[in-house]
Formats: structure tokens, C-alpha cells, sequence
């Protein structure tokens, strides 16, 4: 700040205070019982308006506030560059609130990373801490009770696309996952037929029942061999390959969705899934929290013979 | 005690400068000095000014009302911070006309969501449909931007303008280069979800440092 708006702000702020001042000593300049005789003149069917001073205790009232505002000026920054006696500024505030929730909470976060996950989840109170850090990071995709949304996997089932061993878990959230599914309609015939036969057959590995209505068991004859294109990935049995983040197609998750059409939308076009990179985002202390948290979420704890946070 | 309060009180006109001045103390010594202060006047370095793609999704930003709900400011509190990313400093705003601060917080603080972890795709269907991806979100759905071609007719002028008068580095040079993307090149086809999450995909990049 420039000398001369730094002393345009102290000259305006002194004004502002000294005629303050002046205006409540000018009125406080006579005793209220000589101001009882006095009249501003005004008379209403014989009410006469007198010139009284202000009431003593609004009076005390303002002189107190001016008194403040000095004290206020001297302690904190107001006075153009004058920085106050207290150094104060909002961001050293911020720097010490940010310090102190540090001190407090850093050797918590300190001791729970000496605990392996798979046992850390026998720590409620760290899960708790895991819960509020994953509605803050991760609910946005994941939802608030971890269950995902269509293209954003549920992570409170036991199934995982890149694996759900602690270990799997954490190098998910710290380094990001791609998941690429390419369109797939042209490898294996590229007809509407196709497309619907190798659907059905992919629900079919799901769903036996599949298998048994109407015509499906001729469009699962005609799918099968074409299988050799989706088993890359997928696996020859349709299994899945965690390595590559390939879905399970047998079980009965699906992270697009279960219809027919779901499944037809997804050969046709293929799918592309994102999970950001959080390394950058989050410590390593809270993502091992936070991987508590999930893993936890499918394993339950163990309540024998706990041994004491 | 003299009666020369009377004067203010049957002059209407006299009262009214005397209250002017009075009021206006607040205003030379909290707002006027701003207009020439470094904090307040000098982008941040890392600042980049919004590409004509950003810049139309902000105009929508704004059509659609989302600032009505939506603040862009995060507060030096731990609190915010944690939630939204790091606090609001006022070399980021110098270039924004009007600005969105906003507020009233119904939905989160957006002035960080560009460097959330948050995918372009996420964006995308929050916008057609929030329930599908949020279960508890209050907000309301805008399948239409999707569908709705960005309307280019005035980007031009915009980008001159921010240029012209609010002295934005964009040369003549890299409009030229904005228009010929948008008339023939990459955007000539953009709708206005892709504007807006072009612009919402821009929040809080000249910030992205500060992450721990």
C-alpha cells in the first residue's frame, strides 16, 4: 500500500473518530437540569418539545464505542499500513488454525498408519475418521453409503475390478485407475443381430435361465466362437482380469447396468471409466485411512481379543 | 445547549449532503483504496485468461443461474479448505466481469471444482440428471444444455471487449486463433454442456499449486 492511500485512510478513520467525539461533547456540554428549561420552541395543544441532551447511558454507550475503536486500530491492521500491535492478519490465522488440527490430529493419523488395513479396521474410531474423509473425497462418485452409481463401481459388495486386497486398494486411490473398454461391434460382425446375439450371450454367463427362453439358445450357439474377441480381456470363461480392470462377467455386478440394452449399449460403443489420481490431493497417512474405510466396508472386523487403540 | 441542531433539522437538503458525507466515510476508506491496490489490481501469475469455449460456458454459468446457489469463494477456514481446496485470494478475480462470488451455498462452493477429483464424465451426467449420480441432491437437472448448440453470434465481441476494456491479455493473434477454432475447428460443434464443463473443468487452476 502506497504512503499516500495509507494516510488517506488514517486521515478519514481520525475524522471519522474526532467528529464523533466533538459531536458528543458539544451535546454533553450542559447539565441536563439546565437543559430541563430550555424548549426547542415547539408547542402542540400546550405540549411543549424540550431541548433535552442526549440520555446519559446512550452517551456512555457511544463514548464506549469510540473507545473500542481505538483499542480495535491499535491491536489489528486498520490504520492504513499500520499492521497492529498483534501482527494479526487472516491468513497467519488460517496458518495456525491449519497448525493446531495438525498437532492435534497428526499423531493420530501417525499411529494409525503403523497398523496394517487389514487390522485397522478393528479401530472404529479410525474408521470414523475414514468415513468423514470418504464423504469428502470419494462420495461424490461413490455416494454417501459407498454403494456407486451406474459407471462409478459400488464398493460395499465384494467385487472389484482392480482387486480388493488393502494393498489393491490404496495404490487405486493414490495413483487413479483407467478403465477402456473399445467398441467391440466391428470385431465381432458388426450387425445388429451380432451385437444382440453376444449380449445375450454375456448375460446368459450371469444368468443361466437366460439360456432356456425362447430363441437364446441359438443366438448363444452364434455368439460363443465370437467370444474369442471379448476373452482378451474378459478372459476365456469370462472371469475377468483384475490386471487390467476387465469386469467379471459372470457374476451378477454390473457396473453399466444388467438389461440387455445396458449391455448391447456397451459392445456398441465400449465404456471408459476414470478414477482420478488422488496422490496429489490427499497424505499418504489419510489415503491408508481412508483404504481402511473401504476395505472395510466388505470385511468385517474382527471384535476377538482387540487390542486397544 | 444552543439550538443549533435546528438548522440540520429543518433544512431537508442540508441534511441530506451532511448524511451523504457521513455515509460515505465507510465506502473512501474500505472501497476506494482497492482501485489501486497491488493485492486487488495484479492477476496471480498463474492466472490464464478463459478460452472463448470457457468463456461462453460461463455466460451460461451465469443464464442458467447457477452463482444463485453456487458460491465461488472458499473462506480462510480449515473447514473450507479441506472441503473445497485452497482460499480464495483476490489476484484471481481481476479478470472476471462480473464476478460470481456468490452468496448463498445451496450446492458447494464451485470456485475449486476444476482441480477436484472430479472426471469430466462426472460432470456431465451430474448435469443431465444430479439424482443419477448424487441420490440426495436437491439440485435441478439441465438435459437441454446437452442438446443445444453454443450460440457463437456475440464470442467475438466478448473476447474483444475483455481485451479492450478490462485489459485481459488475450492478442489479436490468439482471438483469431479462438474464432477459427470455433467457427471450423474443434468447437464448431460444441454444445453448451461442453461450454459449461469447459468452464467448470477451468475453476481453480491458477490454484492447483497450492494443493498439499
Amino acid at each position: 500500500m502506497s504512503n499516500f492511500w495509507s494516510w488517506f485512510i488514517i486521515v478519514i478513520v481520525a475524522i471519522n473518530l474526532l467528529g464523533c467525539a466533538g459531536l458528543l461533547l458539544w451535546n454533553n456540554s450542559i447539565s441536563a437540569e439546565e437543559a430541563a428549561k430550555e424548549t426547542t420552541g415547539h408547542s402542540f395543544d400546550g405540549i411543549v418539545e424540550r431541548n433535552s441532551p442526549l440520555p446519559r447511558w446512550w452517551l456512555g454507550l457511544f463514548i464506549g464505542t469510540l473507545i473500542f475503536a481505538c483499542v480495535y486500530l491499535a491491536l489489528y491492521p486498520g490504520l492504513g499500513k499500520f499492521e497492529g500491535m498483534l501482527g494479526w492478519t487472516s491468513a497467519s490465522q488460517y496458518d495456525s488454525e491449519v497448525a493446531l488440527v495438525e498437532r492435534q490430529t497428526g499423531p493420530l493419523f501417525e499411529q494409525y498408519a503403523q497398523v496394517p488395513i487389514e487390522e485397522l479396521i478393528n479401530y472404529p474410531e479410525a474408521l470414523a475418521v475414514g468415513g468423514r474423509l470418504f464423504a469428502n473425497n470419494c462420495a461424490i462418485c461413490h455416494g454417501s453409503d459407498a454403494r456407486g452409481a451406474k459407471g462409478y463401481p459400488n464398493l460395499a459388495d465384494d467385487v472389484w475390478l482392480y482387486g480388493g486386497s488393502a494393498e489393491q486398494i490404496v495404490t487405486t486411490i493414490t495413483a487413479g485407475r483407467q478403465g477402456m473398454m473399445p467398441p467391440m461391434a466391428a470385431a465381432i460382425g458388426n450387425t445388429d443381430d451380432a451385437v444382440r446375439d453376444m449380449a445375450i450371450y454375456v448375460q446368459s454367463l450371469s444368468r443361466p435361465d437366460v439360456a432356456n427362453k425362447g430363441s437364446n439358445a441359438a443366438a448363444i450357439e452364434r455368439a460363443k466362437p465370437k467370444f474369442v474377441m471379448c476373452a482378451a480381456c474378459h478372459g476365456p470363461d469370462g472371469s475377468g482380469n483384475q490386471m487390467l480392470g476387465a469386469p467379471n462377467l459372470t457374476d451378477a455386478s454390473w457396473l453399466y447396468g444388467p438389461r440387455l440394452e445396458d449391455i448391447e449399449y456397451t459392445i456398441r460403443n465400449g465404456r471408459s471409466g476414470h478414477m482420478p489420481a488422488h496422490e496429489n490431493l490427499l497424505t499418504k497417512e489419510r489415503i491408508h485411512v481412508i483404504s481402511a474405510y473401504v476395505y472395510s466396508l466388505s470385511h468385517k472386523p474382527d471384535t476377538k481379543g482387540l487390542p486397544s487403540p | 445547549m444552543s439550538n443549533a441542531h435546528e438548522v440540520v433539522e429543518k433544512n431537508v437538503g442540508l441534511m441530506i449532503v451532511l448524511t451523504l458525507i457521513a455515509v460515505s466515510f465507510g465506502g473512501l476508506a474500505e472501497i476506494v483504496p482497492l482501485f489501486w491496490q497491488k493485492a486487488t489490481t495484479e492477476p496471480l501469475e498463474t492466472l490464464e485468461p478463459y478460452t472463448a469455449l470457457e468463456m461462453e460456458g460461463r455466460d451460461i454459468y451465469i443464464r442458467e443461474g447457477c452463482h444463485v446457489c453456487h458460491t465461488q469463494m472458499v473462506r480462510p477456514l480449515r473447514a473450507e479448505t479441506e472441503r473445497f481446496g485452497p482460499y480464495s485470494v483476490a489476484g484471481e478475480d481481476v479478470w472476471e466481469h462480473p464476478f460470481l462470488w456468490g452468496s448463498k451455498r445451496t450446492g458447494p462452493d464451485l470456485a475449486r471444482v476444476g482441480i477436484r477429483p472430479i472426471t469430466e464424465q462426472w460432470h456431465r451426467e451430474h448435469l443431465r440428471d444430479p439424482r443419477q449420480v448424487v441420490p440426495e441432491s436437491n439440485m435441478p437437472a439441465y438435459p437441454w444444455l446437452e442438446t443445444t448448440p453454443v450460440d457463437w453470434r456475440h464470442t467475438e465481441r466478448k473476447l474483444r471487449l475483455f481485451k479492450d476494456t478490462f485489459g485481459v491479455p488475450y492478442t489479436d493473434e490468439g482471438i483469431a486463433e479462438q474464432v477459427e477454432k470455433f467457427q471450423n475447428g474443434e468447437w464448431s460443434e460444441a454444445s453448451e454442456e461442453d461450454a459449461l464443463v469447459a468452464y467448470l473443468l477451468s475453476l481453480g487452476r491458477e490454484r492447483k499449486e497450492i494443493n498439499p
